[in-house]
């Protein structure tokens, strides 16, 4: 018989985790029934709240605050130890002191997204209506509604214009609609290994994904909540697939080749004999540890829907038509989620709309995660970025 | 045409020297103050700063990474781009004026990448080294090898040049394709405009390299 040992299961509970869906360990703006939040697919959500951490200290003039924007399975927790896994910041080889997102120069804000699991209202809340868990009851949502979410935040601040709206993946479909909604309200846009849409190949992993926590019998049609189980193990194959594609096929296999884990010879059986396979099994036990499954359906299709040219007609350069923003696009040679030609593309419209634009691809094997590693000619162009730009805005700092 | 019937002289100002590049001063000269211009193959932003501080709305296209990188940190807007096959996508009259500074010999389709100069920009300016400079005629001549200069430096088998021109066959091109040339400066060694007014053959041995403003129309 072929022996398979199970995926571990999760090591923090449930309870953990459910605690910050609904009373994040972060800082959290409410909007009450006065305040619904307008969304794409035709629904007022009302009430809403969403979760934020700050870094640093808004200046007299408001004029040094920075949106950091997050990625398909962040959240705000940027640069401060996670509550639930204990694990530091997501970018904090971005931000911190002495990084190109100094906390003693800006003031920096990350807002977990609406439809996430981290505090921000989405389909693992407590739907007021029931009482109940949202589950799929809670509407699509899109990017844009996102943007709408965090510009009400921003407002709810006291800040016009954002100095600088930052992020990569998700987080730079979010930097991109900023520009695109609000271009009077963003200074200067950093966009990182993103696209102003979803290509058809994105898409079809989403789907794979999907497809994956659906197929899992605890789904429930998502109605998990009200069974006290989640379904971990069809949410982790869907990381371990996404995982593949944030990788490259020689970062994997400058990590991994085809050593094998803990034995010199095959077992001949579906245990995890390669390296990679153990690794794979890792991110995905790991990823069902912090992540709502249903969050995971959600935010993925609001990814497939992001198409900010054919929100004006197809014609991309008409989104940033007169745009004044300072925008810095980067990508990376050997991501394929988000290839090179997908940047040329939003830098040839915003060349077209007249931006202020600059552009630079970044020479790394490691793939579409390059944005979140240590990759000093990122954080190069990052630093030199925001830098002439506070010159220009009349940023005054200690350092200049 | 001949470039003779279009070369009167440019003049600098005093104050125009030290800081800048001669030839960087000359192209800078060329361009209206208020303007928009696309430094293709801007290297490491020298020019559009210089651009800048005449009040013109600058943006470049640089291969190299590095430039790019110190073109950021200047605070220009700079984008990572080849000039032979990105120019394609920019639309027709985006911008006053192209400029194609010390480039043109290192594009592998000089005529469509003119081409495309003059259909993104309303102008185009375009320098060149001139391989009429009596100096290589001199190496091709009496050396016999490949000439190599201070501005040229590499080796025929490592140089990114590839497509050497005279300032003859330059003007021939932009006869050819009805490109009109409102305003020719051969300069010298050190960069500097050849003052006098000279028979174009002249230009052709004693310029060192060639600066053209150009614009559409004038096709026969």
């Amino acid at each position: 018989m072929v022996g398979v040992k199970s995926v571990p299961s999760p090591a923090i509970s449930a309870d953990d985790r459910s605690h910050e869906v609904d009373h994040p360990s972060s800082q959290v703006a409410q909007f009450g029934a006065e305040q619904p939040l307008r969304l794409d697919c035709g629904v007022d959500l009302s009430p809403f709240q969403i979760a934020y951490q700050t870094y640093g200290e808004l200046n007299a003039d408001r004029s040094n605050a920075v949106l950091i924007c997050h990625a398909l399975t962040g959240d705000q927790h940027v640069a401060n130890v996670h509550p639930v896994t204990g694990k530091n910041g997501w970018w904090e080889t971005l931000v911190g002191p002495g990084r190109p997102l100094d906390p003693s120069r800006y003031f920096i804000i990350c807002a977990n997204v609406i439809g996430g699991c981290m505090g921000s209202t989405g389909p693992a809340s407590i739907n007021p209506a029931t009482g109940k868990v949202w589950g799929l009851d809670f509407p699509v949502i899109t990017i844009p509604d996102m943007v709408r979410a965090q510009a009400m935040l921003i407002d709810r601040l006291g800040i016009d214009t954002l100095f600088a709206v930052v992020g990569g993946s998700m987080g730079g479909m979010q930097v991109l609609q900023w520009t695109a909604a609000y271009p009077k309200r963003v200074y200067s846009a950093l966009a990182i290994a993103c696209s102003t849409r979803h290509s058809a190949q994105n898409i079809a992993f989403h789907e794979l994904g999907r497809q994956a926590v659906m197929a899992d019998p605890d789904w429930h049609n998502g109605g998990y909540a009200d069974h006290g189980i989640h379904p971990h193990r069809g949410l982790a194959v869907a990381r371990m697939a996404a995982h593949i594609t944030y990788l490259s096929d020689a970062a994997l296999h400058r990590k991994f080749g085809r050593r094998m884990q803990d034995r010199e010879l095959p077992t001949f059986s579906f245990d995890a004999d390669f390296q990679v396979e153990s690794y794979l099994r890792y991110q995905g036990s790991s990823f069902v540890e912090r992540f709502d499954a249903n969050s995971y359906l959600y935010l993925t299709r609001a990814m497939d829907y992001f198409d900010i040219a054919g929100d004006h007609g197809g014609v991309l350069a008409k989104a940033f038509a007169g745009i004044e923003t300072r925008f810095c696009v980067v990508s990376f040679t050997s991501d394929w989620l988000f290839p090179t030609s997908e940047s040329r593309a939003l830098v040839h419209a915003l060349n077209a709309s007249s931006a202020r634009v600059s552009f630079a691809e970044i020479e790394t094997d490691r793939g579409h995660d390059a944005f979140l590693l240590d990759v000093p000619e990122f954080f190069d162009i990052s630093r030199a970025f925001l830098q002439s730009a506070g010159k220009a805005r009349g940023l005054t700092t200690k350092d200049g | 045409m001949s470039v003779q019937e279009v070369l009167p002289l440019g003049g600098l100002t005093a104050e125009q020297s030290g800081h800048f590049r001669a030839d960087h001063l000359l192209v800078a000269e060329m361009v209206k103050p208020g303007s928009k211009v696309l430094d293709v193959g801007c290297g490491e932003g020298d020019l559009l700063q210089l651009l800048e501080t005449r009040g013109i709305d600058g943006r470049g296209i640089e291969l190299s990474r590095e430039g790019v990188n110190r073109c950021v940190a200047k605070g220009l807007a700079v984008v990572q781009g080849d000039a032979d096959t990105d120019l394609v996508n920019y639309p027709d009259d985006a911008f006053d004026y192209v400029i194609l500074s010390q480039t043109l010999q290192a594009t592998r389709q000089p005529k469509v990448v003119l081409e495309n100069l003059l259909r993104i920009g309303r102008r185009a300016i375009v320098s060149f080294p001139n391989f009429g400079f009596w100096r290589m005629r001199l190496q091709l001549l009496i050396g016999g090898h490949m000439p190599r200069t201070d501005n040229l430096p590499a080796t025929w088998y490592d140089t990114a040049n590839i497509h050497f021109c005279t300032i003859k066959d330059f003007v021939e091109l932009c006869d050819a394709i009805g490109v009109k040339m409102e305003r020719a400066e051969a300069l010298d060694l050190y960069g500097r405009p050849l003052r006098l007014r000279l028979p174009w053959w002249v230009w052709n041995m004693f310029g060192e390299q060639g600066v053209f403003l150009l614009s559409r129309g004038g096709r026969k």
